[in-house]
């Protein structure tokens, strides 16, 4: 199953089993239904669990948080992560507060779905993951998800909990597919996985940068190095006990996110394995990461701006001190061809 | 035609909303046990309390950070409210609100927020999912003149229309953003009449005549009731006291203190009040004085939360 069509199926799955949940946002039900991650849902369950909305992110998250407190589960949809910059104040000011704000009495419950952006010149305004600023704010949860099994098991995990949930999905894994099992089955917030076990060297990353992980640790295999790769999964809460114990095992640390490096999500887990364990690194531990500037448009700027195998590659037989092996800078064939 | 019954109804829960804002302005900074930012609702009584008055106890309100009087006049526990503003373990917020975050989901006080604007759009959403559910609910979003300027207000008024949502908008507009006059950020004074271009029913009344209030209040509840959809109602009234805090503020240099006397003259109480006789009233403030010193006892006596929950 594709990992949209794995999205969509977490989604009609609790719509089956729970009344309470519903499903909105601009172009839901519109024809290409999100890229395919709401396909069939409005003829299964109706324009009355499956709309659209006016373009107002801020008052459309407010609402459904507004419904939430009256017992909904609400799914709001963006196309995109820089849209729903516009309803940063309910969130961070709302769904994030309330539990805490009103003594624990009362919750709102929302899961945002949020897509981010890359290449076909999606530019600045269409790239952007915000990894950081989402995972920053106590009071939310966040996902970001790298194959289908989890998209459609965090998805379930973030309705039957409840409380505000952010996912961020990664156009590009959007055709990746991937054995997803039938019916219910839950991916918890908070617990990464050991993608590929190793011995020499832990590799972190998240979201679409898992497969470029993977990649550039199957190249390393083959010059003998043995990669620990781990997915975050979920960016808050973050599992750093699954990194340390990695790290005390390998000594060499490389985290790979699509993000940008300041107040970043690895270089929070660069300092809570510093505070916990100093001696644990026996070699700087490197970030491979955007360059500090937006996203830009242009394809030959695109190409220079996103981290390639080769970068990750490179900086892993840096930690490791090796200079011997280079690995060739990787064209890669991307099915993704536009608009967007 | 309001009856007698309904008439003493108002007066004794204008008095109470009056009475309890005059106590905490006196034992505010005199006791020092408070420690929350307060906006006095005091002048502006006949709103919150015509309104709630057209209302069922299953309809709900979502106020703003001027949130004592609604919070009060919808029913809510006036020991949990002093507890609240104490900081303590027993308030309706677990002492994690404050004045500005009240909340009694039992008597449908929603919770109330202190940006501007932002819990009107959960009260339309509320209103979705009323009639998702096929509830026969009312949600109300009140809010000051200054809301009506946030972008999420407009986002709201158009969910609610083109949704047709058992929701009324509450605009009790007060003249004043903190001390910037509205005339400094508005085109046009008339907030109501914007309610005709989201084709809903907009309505204006006088916010120092109870009557008047609850009786326009009514016909949108009805309106709602009968899935005609949200309505919008502008009630003119002022606040008397200073944007926050217990004190009047005549000497701080937005307005003069003829222009609060001038209001002061037509205290939607006092116009009341001429109805029924001193005795009358003064048994009514005798009641809710008792009741005030029996809550900020209970406020009093209430536990802090245990330090231990705040954690690394």
């Amino acid at each position: 199953m594709k990992y949209s069509e794995a999205i969509q199926d977490a989604q009609a799955v609790m719509m089956r089993l729970d009344k309470r949940v519903f499903v909105c946002g601009l172009g839901v039900p519109a024809p290409k239904e999100v890229f395919g991650s709401c396909s069939g849902l409005k003829e299964e369950f109706g324009n009355k669990r499956v709309f659209d909305t006016p373009a107002s992110e801020n008052g459309t998250l407010g609402l459904l948080l507004g419904a939430s407190l009256q017992g909904m589960r609400p799914i709001m949809v963006n196309q995109r992560v820089d849209f729903f910059l516009l309803a940063l104040d309910q969130l961070i000011n709302h769904a994030s507060k309330w539990k805490y704000m009103f003594g624990g009495r009362q919750e709102m419950s929302v899961l945002v779905r949020l897509i981010v952006g890359r290449g076909w010149g999606q530019g600045p305004q269409h790239s952007q993951s915000m990894h950081a600023l989402f995972a920053h704010i106590p009071g939310l949860k966040v996902a970001a998800p790298a194959c289908a099994y989890d998209a459609k098991g965090m998805i379930i995990a973030a309705l039957q909990e409840g409380g505000p949930v952010v996912m961020i999905e990664h156009r590009r894994l959007y055709d990746e597919i991937q054995y997803v099992p039938q019916g219910m089955y839950s991916v918890a917030f908070g617990q990464a996985r050991v993608v590929v076990e190793g011995k020499d060297m832990t590799l972190v990353a998240s979201s679409h940068m898992v497969s470029e992980a993977q990649k550039a640790a199957c190249l390393l295999k083959d010059h003998g190095i043995s990669v620990e790769l781990i997915d975050l999964r979920s960016l808050r809460p973050l599992d750093t006990e699954t990194v340390y114990a990695s790290v005390k095992k390998t000594g060499h640390l490389v985290l790979v996110e699509g993000d940008w490096k300041p107040c970043s999500v690895s270089g929070e887990i660069i300092a809570s394995l510093a505070e916990k364990d100093p001696g644990v690194f026996k070699s700087p531990p490197m970030r491979v990461m955007w360059p500090d500037m937006p996203a830009p448009t242009s394809a030959p700027l695109e190409e220079a701006f996103y981290p390639s195998v080769k970068d990750i590659c490179d900086a892993c037989l840096k930690v490791l001190g090796s200079s011997i092996l280079v690995v060739e800078k990787n064209h890669e064939k991307v099915m993704f061809n536009g608009p967007f | 035609m309001i009856s007698k019954d309904l008439k003493k109804k108002f007066l004794r829960d204008m008095l109470r909303l009056r009475l309890v804002e005059e106590r905490l302005s006196a034992i505010y900074h005199e006791a020092d046990e408070i420690k929350t930012p307060m906006h006095l609702y005091t002048g502006q009584e006949a709103a919150a309390v015509g309104v709630c008055s057209a209302l069922e106890s299953r309809d709900t309100v979502s106020p703003s950070h001027r949130s004592h009087g609604w919070y009060l006049a919808k029913g809510g526990d006036l020991n949990a409210m002093m507890a609240e503003l104490m900081g303590k373990e027993l308030g309706c917020s677990g002492g994690w609100g404050g004045s500005m975050h009240l909340l009694d989901v039992e008597a449908g006080v929603m919770g109330s927020s202190s940006i501007l604007a932002a819990t009107v759009p959960h009260a339309v959403g509320m209103a979705l999912a009323f009639q998702m559910k096929g509830e026969d609910r009312v949600a109300v979003a009140p809010s000051g003149d200054a809301a009506v300027e946030e972008g999420v207000y407009h986002e709201s008024l158009n969910w609610a229309a083109l949704k047709k949502l058992p929701v009324i908008f509450v605009c009790e507009n007060n003249f004043y953003s903190t001390t910037t006059h509205l005339r400094d950020r508005q085109p046009s004074v008339d907030i109501y009449k914007r309610a005709e271009a989201y084709g809903m029913p907009g309505l204006r009344c006088d916010g120092n005549d109870v009557g008047d209030v609850y009786t326009k209040a009514l016909e949108a509840v009805n309106r709602a009731r009968r899935s005609e959809g949200p309505s919008f109602i502008e009630i003119m009234t002022y606040r008397w006291r200073g944007h926050v805090g217990p004190y009047y503020d005549w000497d701080a240099g937005y307005r003069t203190q003829q222009d609060v006397e001038e209001w002061m003259k037509h205290c939607p109480i006092k116009s009341l009040a001429k109805e029924f006789s001193l005795q009358e009233e003064q048994s009514l403030k005798d009641e809710i004085e008792k009741e005030i010193d029996v809550s900020l006892a209970f406020a009093r006596n209430a536990a802090f939360p245990r330090k231990e929950i705040i954690r690394a």
